[in-house]
């Protein structure tokens, strides 16, 4: 037994699971705060998402009225960029998995 | 306080934009983002926390691994913009990387002014003079705001 392959199924499981994990999307929330503009917030997601006005209007009113709002995904990479952004512009920005 | 006046900034065409401010008013602007700056080499204030929220709210390791590739970005873009908007105060027009540096410093004081003075969403106006500053900081960042957005119509 000692020279034979060893079973790869032991060894790929744990690296599978967590390659599955970090494959799943993520999503960039931005947090209601009482201190930026709601046309500061819309602006922003005109400039840094390309959104329309009324798209960034939406947004803008889920994150007043309901506290947050998801407005980017994608992988973690462009996810990171996209807190990064919304940081530079004052806006309480976090990111997570996708549940 | 209520401001019955025309806009004072306004986009002239792209690129261009004019900045109707008293010289009470830019002599009040000027001292701004140097009190910012030398507030940002003060890395523990904690008014400062909501200029650096964190990206990753349940994951230490990434916030650290964040912190470390960003903060420095992050801070760096916010002094330059302050550096901007002080070496341009006196300017009777502004083109777009002087009033995008202006819009980010009047956000930023905002947020640390708004933050020591704990301003709330439904909060009765107030006539300290701290109060009174962060609502004129209000009034000409509204201004700024209206005035770059109009690109996008």
């Amino acid at each position: 037994m000692a020279t034979s392959a060893p079973a790869p199924t032991r060894i790929d499981e744990p690296d599978i699971g967590e390659s599955t994990r970090e494959d799943r999307p993520w999503i960039v929330l931005v947090w209601n705060d009482p201190i930026n503009l709601m046309s500061y917030v819309t602006f922003v997601f005109q400039k840094l998402f390309g959104y329309s006005k009324e798209k960034a209007e939406k947004l803008m009113l889920d994150v007043h009225l309901k506290g947050r709002a998801v407005v980017s995904s994608g992988p973690r990479e462009k996810a990171e960029l996209d807190v990064f952004r919304l940081h530079e512009h004052g806006l309480w920005a976090t990111m997570q998995h996708d549940t | 306080m209520i401001f019955f006046r025309r806009s004072p900034v306004r986009r002239v065409r792209a690129g261009v934009y004019q900045v109707n401010l008293s010289a009470e008013e830019r002599r009040l602007l000027r001292d701004l983002p140097r009190q910012l700056r030398d507030l940002l080499a003060q890395t523990d204030d904690p008014a400062l926390r909501r200029l650096f929220p964190p990206a990753y709210v349940d994951d230490p390791e990434g916030e650290a691994e964040y912190r470390r590739l960003m903060g420095d970005d992050l801070l760096q873009g916010r002094q330059a913009a302050l550096e901007t908007m002080a070496a341009s105060i006196d300017q009777p027009e502004l083109d777009e990387e002087q009033v995008t540096a202006w819009l980010s410093s009047l956000n930023d004081l905002r947020l640390v002014l708004g933050t020591q003075l704990d301003i709330q969403e439904d909060d009765d106006p107030q006539n300290t003079p701290a109060h009174q500053l962060y609502y004129y900081l209000t009034m000409l960042e509204d201004s700024v705001i209206v005035a770059m957005a109009s690109q996008f119509e």
